[in-house]
């Protein structure tokens, strides 16, 4: 069984149509890249996977795991093991960083009937992941993303990650906006956490990233339907050609 | 429902009793305080909103209700344990107004410092009572504190002695209990910290059952030279009790005050912090947070008056309202002609989580001085829909994200209070609070794109 089927799926955001039939199917294990040019519903996708409800589903389904994740609220997708690393980490004046990791992870372990992990426990733990990901200590106690500089916000999302160690994990252009070596940083985090348990969705606009992350599929999203499938050659090509040649292709595709 | 003459004829049978038989009642300079008072009360009567300062709190529910004065009664230490603060090992309890001695613990007091129940100490004959009662409230401010000193017999008496260091914190339960007629009282606080002293002192107001009861109380604090003290105000009473509170700060040369007002409770609630920087170099931090729902309507009033040169003052107030609650900032600066580079800021920020929420906000400067800095700002916002979902998204389910984001809003008042069983005490009242907030769901605010916790708009 798939760990991720998504069958048919169409979205509306604000009774406009963005997603218009998507078909995928991801395995356990396996890294897939969805590429494609600005607006041609990447970032839906990745929300409507995180089950944030402004996104409405007109039609189609997703079978994550064996269950509908349509019919799960963010927070239980969450805890069934889906994870979006947002392509705009949220600042939260207020709330510690530690703090709030530890609350996300417990509410996980809580939702699986596993205890609780107190604050003495999970110190350490979080220093561990922390120098993974070569974050400064002092990022720790500070508010969640407050004055964190870009670099530092999609480093703390790999980061968030790490700790709560996802099935799914779905990056929106966790790469964007990153110079070389943010980007080794993070790419070296999310290699460090492939397994053959668990998938990735890795959402780019750029090919750079999958020099570090080298995915076993990409597929090319253009104006809400998946339009090649290929192997890591894919992005190569795309990377040469630019997305104006196969927008083209589609629009031949398709007459109007 | 009374009209004004029989009203005045409730409070004049009141007043006429108590003058029988108040502690101190043959002193004759308590006397006259207290008949000055209750002159002055009729003259002007309750406020109405067309009043500048009443503007947003219409006090006619009080006004118009036959309260008559809390009788004394006694109630159990068990129904005492769940309002106490853990670790507040010196503490007064007042029932309906009154010092109950059998329910505090005032002993083991360091040297120099004097700790005790108001009416014992005026019928003492206390040459400190004589020296500072009623010499910094005016009777003239407003009905509310008139009435106070006309009814002034009890309340918490803390006297430090000059370069005292009294380390725990002085709390203060003032509880009222259940009455079969509408009942008052009228509590009244003397707190005087002598040069280079230091104290804390915690004023925690609650209520066993729902009657109809109306708190007014008010507070002299004194600060001497260098005196460093710091003020809690907790009102937690039940949702349709009426609190008035006024407290006044009298502070000396480079002495240092923070008033941190913590509304959870009560229905009708006007909180007064009125500092007097008297002396070069005195700093003074007035620190709020309220938070209501339902019909809760919170005024806080503040009336910081800047009278020698040197001085700052810092005013930062949080609320966060729901439902139809109805919260007040009224923040008022006064810099007198010699208060020459005084330093004074103002900051009221608001959370709103309801349509029907509504917050008034009000700065008001008057500068008489040349050489001064003085800013203000306030803000309205509400939770931020991408903050919600950005928590929910990591597994925490949607009543935990929403508490979590509101204590978030709320820990910027805690922030600024010293570590301390007070602050803790303060900590843990507005955990359980928001809790109880969060779990009956408010309404989600939206607005977009926004990568920021909170979505802000400046209002001044």
């Amino acid at each position: 069984m798939s760990l991720l089927e998504i069958k048919n799926l169409h979205v509306k955001v604000d009774n406009h149509e963005i997603l218009k039939g998507i078909d995928l199917t991801v395995n356990a294990g396996e890294v897939h890249s969805i590429m494609g040019p600005n607006g041609s519903g990447k970032s839906t996708l990745a929300q409507v996977l995180a089950r944030r409800e402004a996104y409405e589903v007109t039609d189609g389904q997703i079978i994550y795991n064996g269950k509908d994740l349509l019919e799960m609220k963010a927070e239980d997708a969450a805890c069934e093991g889906v994870f979006l690393a947002f392509q705009y980490p949220v600042e939260i004046p207020g709330i510690g960083n530690a703090y709030f990791l530890r609350s996300a992870l417990n509410a996980v372990r809580k939702y699986h009937g596993q205890e609780e992990m107190d604050a003495m426990d999970f110190l350490p733990f979080f220093r561990e992941k922390m120098k993974l990901l070569e974050m400064d200590e002092k990022l720790l106690n500070r508010s969640v993303n407050e004055g964190f500089s870009g670099g530092e916000k999609k480093r703390n999302e790999i980061l968030q990650m790490a700790v709560l160690e996802p099935k799914l994990a779905v990056l929106d252009e966790t790469d964007s906006g990153l110079d070389i070596d943010a980007l080794r940083i993070v790419a070296r985090g999310v290699n460090t956490l492939r397994s053959p348990e668990r998938a990735m969705i890795v959402v780019t606009h750029y090919q750079r990233l999958l020099n570090y992350i080298v995915p076993d599929f990409v597929h090319v999203l253009v104006n809400g339907r998946i339009v090649r499938s290929g192997g890591p050659e894919l992005a190569l090509e795309l990377e040469e050609k630019g997305y104006a040649e196969i927008e083209n292709q589609v629009k031949e595709a398709t007459p109007a | 429902m009374i009209t004004a003459t029989e009203q005045l004829r409730t409070y004049l049978d009141s007043f006429t009793e108590f003058q029988k038989r108040a502690s101190g009642k043959d002193l004759r300079w308590l006397r006259e305080l207290r008949e000055g008072a209750f002159a002055r009360f009729c003259e002007v009567g309750f406020p109405t909103t067309h009043e500048e300062d009443w503007r947003f709190t219409n006090v006619s529910e009080i006004a118009k209700t036959p309260f008559e004065l809390a009788k004394p009664t006694k109630i159990s230490s068990q129904e005492l344990e769940r309002f106490k603060g853990a670790g507040l090992g010196l503490q007064l309890v007042f029932v309906n107004g009154r010092f109950a001695q059998e329910l505090s613990s005032i002993s083991n007091l360091p040297a120099g410092v004097k700790v005790n129940g108001l009416a014992a100490e005026i019928t003492a004959k206390s040459s400190a009572i004589e020296s500072h009662l009623g010499r910094y409230l005016s009777i003239q401010r407003d009905a509310f504190c008139a009435l106070n000193t006309a009814f002034a017999e009890d309340g918490a008496y803390v006297h430090v002695r000059r370069g005292v260091v009294l380390a725990s914190p002085v709390y203060v339960l003032f509880i009222s209990t259940e009455t079969e007629r509408p009942a008052m009282t009228h509590p009244r606080n003397l707190v005087i910290v002598e040069n280079e002293a230091q104290a804390t002192i915690v004023e925690d107001y609650v209520s066993i059952g729902e009657s109809t009861a109306f708190c007014n109380t008010a507070t002299e604090l004194v600060a001497g030279e260098n005196a460093v003290v710091s003020h809690y105000m907790i009102e937690r009473e039940h949702p349709k009790a009426f609190n008035v509170s006024t407290l006044r700060i009298q502070q000396g040369r480079s002495a240092n005050v923070s008033s941190h007002s913590v509304l959870l409770g009560g229905g009708l609630v006007r909180n007064n912090v009125h500092p007097v920087l008297a002396g070069d170099g005195s700093e003074c931090l007035i620190n709020g947070l309220f938070i209501g729902n339902g019909r809760q309507h919170l005024d806080n009033y503040m009336l910081v008056e800047h009278a020698s040169p040197h001085c700052g003052s810092r005013q930062f107030y949080n609320g966060i309202l729901d439902d139809h609650a109805h919260g007040v900032f009224h923040g008022r600066i006064i810099v007198h002609k010699d208060a020459q580079k005084t330093d004074a800021k103002q900051t009221n920020r608001n959370l709103l989580l309801s349509d029907d929420a509504r917050i008034d906000t009000k700065p008001q400067l008057e500068i008489y001085a040349d050489d001064v800095k003085c800013t203000h700002g306030a803000t309205i916002g509400q939770i931020e829909e991408n903050a919600l979902f950005y928590l929910r998204s990591r597994g925490i389910d949607e009543v935990s994200a929403r508490r979590l984001l509101l204590l978030a809003f709320a820990n910027e008042c805690l922030d600024r209070m010293a570590a301390s069983v007070a602050r803790d005490h303060v900590e843990r009242l507005i955990h359980q609070h928001l809790l109880k907030m969060a779990a009956t769901k408010g309404r989600t605010g939206t607005s977009g794109q926004n990568d920021t916790g909170r979505n802000w708009e400046e209002v001044g």
